[in-house]
């Protein structure tokens, strides 16, 4: 499997031994790993599934704690994200980049388990200089996305928890596509990701213009991310603002979601 | 209010919810717990006795599954904090399981190069198979590019060894601390399937839920307003360490008998051992 041969290092191969054996038994399932909710504590930014529920409604999507939002509008991509990671209730840190820079002009953002976003799209970035080298151009956000969204296609089913927006700016213009563990792969104009994505969506939909200036869809954005850790229990810390435009990414302000909330305050009264 | 069913009845917390409705007279309240209580009694009574007025038993006599676990939780706390040009790593040294002590000496902070010490917290075997896997992996880096490994790139590959195990992951709690390039202070914390990001200090194991909100505040100064923002002394981290791990023995039957601190600077590794409640 993919996973393997990235990983195999040039002599040692302590790995592989284990992974057969144990495939079935040991999936991410945390009860089959016999320790109870110990291991309920990977680092996550997803909301844990009711497990008294019989095995047919884990197939329903359970949604991924967090916020994050992307949108398109006439200069360039708007992303903002929260920054808050939760192990169960525990809030485990509230300083996590959930945007990755892919490369200098393609974005990803984070929403669901904290080592399979990273990891994957660590390997999507691999894959985008591979592309570039081979073909001697920059890789097209549509073709990203699809790598990235067949890479996790072949582990579908076994417990992977992604949802991703990639970001950038191509021959075509901006580009936005939403992947997730599911198989998922839309292209959009907008996109909200995660539990707190309902009032992010209520914030951006009712202010969204394609003709915004760079300033007003800051704000926007930045907006909708702190209206929606104001209500989600499961987002929070700070917001990340970037702005993909035709020479690539640039990241726009970092803010402290109570700083925010005294700004906000004030501009009421 | 719903008591556990067993068969047919269930005392529905909407027929309760009713009578506590009618409170609108002062005796009205009296009366109407009086009544609740009574029904209770009469439902738990129902339930105990069988047919014929005697206690049911209430073993269960029948196949019972039993699991092989290959997990087992040893506990343990670790904590690393890093300052301008040095980074402290601390660990507990005891070593349970269930109601246990296994070792009172099996300290937690394990040293890789002369800048980077990790320490790990979790199962314990899954932590000696790990760190044994991280030194050969440094060796063999060591003798490929003639040169010592980073902390940087420990912790890049740390994550990666992680991974690899993302379908039956080693059961640790990672966290390293050592000087990156420039002869600062670094923090790395992982969790057990590889997510990784680098902070100012961290708390890790069994105590880290009470350890942590006490850094936040005395180290990051998070929820504190007009005061003055230093940068952390030597001193004052390693006493702050002491501190905080005294009161995690005080309040985490995992953590206790002694603490050993690894203090990292240019100059090297230091050591550290204070003792701390046996109970």
């Amino acid at each position: 499997m993919a996973l393997s041969s990235v990983l195999r290092s040039e002599s040692a191969d302590f790995v592989d031994r284990f992974n057969q054996p144990f495939a079935h038994g040991c999936g991410l399932n945390q009860k089959d790993l016999g320790f109870g909710t110990a291991l309920d504590e990977s680092l996550n930014f997803a909301v844990k599934p009711l497990d008294e529920a019989d095995e047919a409604e884990r197939k329903i999507e359970f949604l991924h704690g967090t916020t994050t939002l992307a949108f398109k509008f006439q200069h360039g991509v708007i992303v903002a994200v929260d920054s808050r990671a939760t192990a169960g209730s525990y809030i485990a840190s509230q300083t996590v980049k959930k945007v990755i820079e892919i490369n200098p002009y393609l974005l990803g953002t984070m929403a669901g388990g904290a080592a399979d976003c990273s990891f994957w799209e660590r390997l999507l970035a691999r894959q985008c200089r591979i592309y570039e080298l081979r073909n001697k151009e920059r890789i097209s956000v549509a073709a990203a996305s699809k790598l990235l969204a067949n890479m996790v296609y072949q582990y579908k089913g076994m417990g992977l928890s992604m949802g991703t927006m990639v970001c950038g700016w191509d021959k075509r213009g901006p580009g936005l596509y939403y992947v997730d563990s599911e198989g998922n792969r839309v292209c959009g104009d907008l996109f909200a990701v995660g539990s707190g994505s309902m009032y992010a969506y209520g914030v951006v939909d009712s202010g969204l213009r394609y003709d915004l200036t760079v300033e007003e869809a800051c704000d926007l954005g930045r907006r909708a991310i702190y209206q929606a850790t104001y209500r989600d229990a499961y987002s929070g810390g700070q917001v990340n603002l970037y702005r993909v435009h035709s020479d690539g990414w640039e990241r726009v302000s970092q803010e402290d979601v109570l700083q925010l909330h005294l700004k906000y305050q004030s501009e009421k009264a | 209010m719903t008591l556990p069913a067993d068969g047919g009845t269930s005392f529905r917390s909407d027929a309760s919810a009713q009578e506590t409705q009618d409170l609108s007279t002062s005796g009205g309240h009296i009366a109407v717990i009086q009544r609740v209580l009574v029904r209770q009694l009469k439902m738990i009574s129902a339930q105990a006795c069988g047919a014929n007025g005697k206690m049911k038993d209430y073993h269960y006599s029948g196949p019972v599954e039993h699991k092989f676990s290959p997990y087992a939780f040893n506990g343990g706390t670790v904590l690393a904090v890093a300052g301008e040009d040095f980074a402290l790593v601390a660990s507990d040294t005891r070593l349970s399981e269930g109601y246990s002590i296994h070792s009172r000496d099996s300290p937690k902070c394990y040293k890789l190069t002369d800048t980077t010490v990790i320490g790990c917290s979790g199962f314990h075997g899954d932590c000696l198979t790990l760190t044994k896997i991280i030194e050969a992996r440094l060796k063999m880096y060591k003798h490929s590019n003639n040169k010592s490994m980073t902390s940087g790139a420990i912790a890049a590959m740390l994550s990666t060894i992680l991974y690899g195990r993302r379908f039956f992951p080693y059961y640790v709690y990672n966290i390293i601390g050592g000087l990156d390039e420039e002869g600062r202070g670094a923090v790395y914390s992982f969790d057990p399937v590889g997510s990784y990001q680098r902070d100012t200090y961290k708390a890790g194991g069994s105590a880290s839920a009470m350890l942590q909100p006490l850094l936040d505040n005395q180290i990051g100064f998070k929820n504190m307003e007009n005061v003055e923002q230093v940068p952390l002394s030597q001193e004052k981290a390693v006493q702050l360490v002491k501190d905080v791990f005294i009161s995690a023995a005080e309040r985490d039957v995992y953590t206790g008998d002694a603490l050993k601190i690894c203090i990292i600077t240019k100059e090297g590794i230091r050591e550290e051992i204070v003792p701390l409640r046996k109970d």
